[in-house]
């Protein structure tokens, strides 16, 4: 096992191996809470709080853990730290949890926690995980503030609900986007987002799975 | 650790995890019970206000709330009761002891406690502008909760607000649409002669009806949600609902504007 170092596992994620923009993982919640800044900015803290920990608490017992029983070990502990989250935005943030209603509840099944937990809270140890697990949440959350604050924008002409472009339905200039209010904008913009990092960032764009060879004959039609 | 694979190890780790885990997410639901409970209440307090049309975004609550009275009232008879304030209908549906199993259960929710709440708006001479109904019923998935506020001739709807539900959103969830609720208000619920011909269509209310007044527009996809609607509300204002006690209620404003 290389050594990481902490600074390149932190900052790696966000641009360099994005795992929204290069793994394409974790784009069901991406799709679903993003029309508001509000509910996007809880969404990226409450995962970067469980990814955070989970990454840590999983690396912390990973030489005790056996191998058979490894993914339903990782899945309780990520299933606590949700359940908490759920619960102090309950007590706290009453409305934005209701909001967000089952998509805290999701975070459990986003792949992005199940998979930093497997792939790397699993071969190394505690600090460096946690700084793993907080570095792809950042990942995470600057794609999904990104689209947050296109949808709510171009969507409602408002940014955290304070009215920046004054609707057209309630007198002012600006006709609102519906379909930025949609699921399907989110795809369009994640793969906006992809395109000018790949463009950015060459070394992303994957290989032709295969190539089309030239032609051989001239078709007898033409 | 000799071998993390063993047996005994799969049992100790799987215990300790669950252990850890059930400490943890238990101590953090006891202690944030009270706030829980308080925002819950909160929230039930806003969407009396929001059924009633009384409401405005950014409003204090809790202070709106101190000119709308909480009374109980016994389905049966239509009385008035005293009951301790954490009383709550839904709750109490559950317990034998203090409900009763449906025969006739058009709105599907299986029991029915045996006293329910109301709320009483006044206006600030103390009188009487709005009553406000907890009322609940089985949709297409799920017992949608909501308030309906009636205005003082106790037959025209003033208001609606669902609080919970867990209805398909985009289709049944537009139970929660403002524009839709909108459509509620100055609907009646009885005729002229006295029945409870209130009912959701099937789509838009055709133009110029003769019983416009008493119809609301459906929801287009979601025709069960909508049959829900109505099964609710022709439940809980019939018979077995709060009719005894709007009986009553209305006897008691017409003796009071008598005696005036």
């Amino acid at each position: 096992m290389s050594e990481h170092k902490p600074r390149e596992v932190l900052l790696a994620p966000i641009f360099a191996n994005n795992p929204i923009a290069l793994q394409i993982l974790g784009i069901c919640s991406a799709l679903a809470i993003t029309t508001k800044m509000s509910t996007t900015v809880t969404m990226c803290i409450a995962v970067i709080f469980v990814m955070t920990f989970s990454n840590f608490f999983v690396s912390l017992i990973r030489n005790i853990i056996p191998s058979n029983i490894r993914i339903i070990v990782q899945m309780t502990i990520i299933t606590a730290l949700v359940i908490l989250v759920d619960q102090v935005l309950q007590a706290f943030a009453f409305q934005l949890s209701r909001e967000l209603s089952v998509f805290v509840g999701l975070i459990i099944t986003n792949c992005i926690v199940m998979g930093r937990a497997e792939a790397f809270a699993m071969q190394n140890p505690p600090l460096i995980s946690a700084v793993d697990g907080f570095g792809n949440a950042l990942g995470y959350s600057v794609v999904l503030l990104i689209v947050g604050f296109c949808r709510e924008l171009f969507g409602s002409g408002s940014l955290f609900g304070v009215q920046i472009m004054p609707l057209s339905t309630e007198g002012g200039w600006y006709v609102a986007n519906g379909l930025m209010l949609l699921p399907p904008s989110a795809f369009f913009l994640i793969a906006g987002f992809i395109w000018v990092l790949r463009t950015f960032r060459t070394e992303q764009v994957e290989s032709e799975e295969f190539e089309i060879g030239p032609n051989t004959r001239v078709s007898p039609a033409f | 650790m000799k071998d993390k694979n063993s047996i005994s190890n799969t049992i100790k780790v799987a215990t300790g995890v669950c252990l850890v885990a059930a400490i943890i997410v238990s101590t953090a639901a006891v202690t944030l019970r009270p706030h829980q409970e308080e925002n819950r209440n909160a929230f039930r307090q806003l969407n009396v206000l929001q059924a009633a049309g009384m409401f405005t975004p950014g409003m204090d609550v809790a202070a709106a709330f101190e000119r709308i009275e909480r009374r109980f009232i016994e389905f049966e008879t239509g009385e008035y009761v005293e009951l301790d304030a954490s009383f709550d209908p839904v709750r109490a549906a559950r317990d034998p002891a203090r409900s009763r199993a449906l025969q006739e259960d058009p709105a599907g929710i299986g029991r029915q406690a045996r006293y329910g709440e109301v709320f009483l708006a006044r206006d600030e001479d103390g009188e009487l502008t709005r009553v406000i109904f907890p009322v609940h019923g089985y949709g297409l998935w799920s017992t949608m909760y909501g308030f309906i506020a009636l205005e003082p001739d106790l037959n025209t709807i003033a208001g609606i607000s669902f609080f919970d539900h867990g209805e398909t959103p985009g289709l049944g969830g537009e139970i929660e649409n403002p524009s839709w609720q909108q459509n509620w208000v100055g609907t009646r619920l009885r005729n002229e002669q006295g029945d409870l011909v209130f009912r959701v269509d099937r789509g838009r209310t055709p133009e110029g009806v003769p019983d416009a007044d008493y119809r609301i527009d459906g929801l287009s996809g979601a025709t069960i949600t909508a049959n829900g609607v109505q099964a609710m509300v022709r439940f809980w204002f019939g018979a077995q609902g709060y009719e005894a006690y709007l009986r009553r209620l209305g006897e008691q404003l017409n003796n009071a504007e008598v005696l005036i």
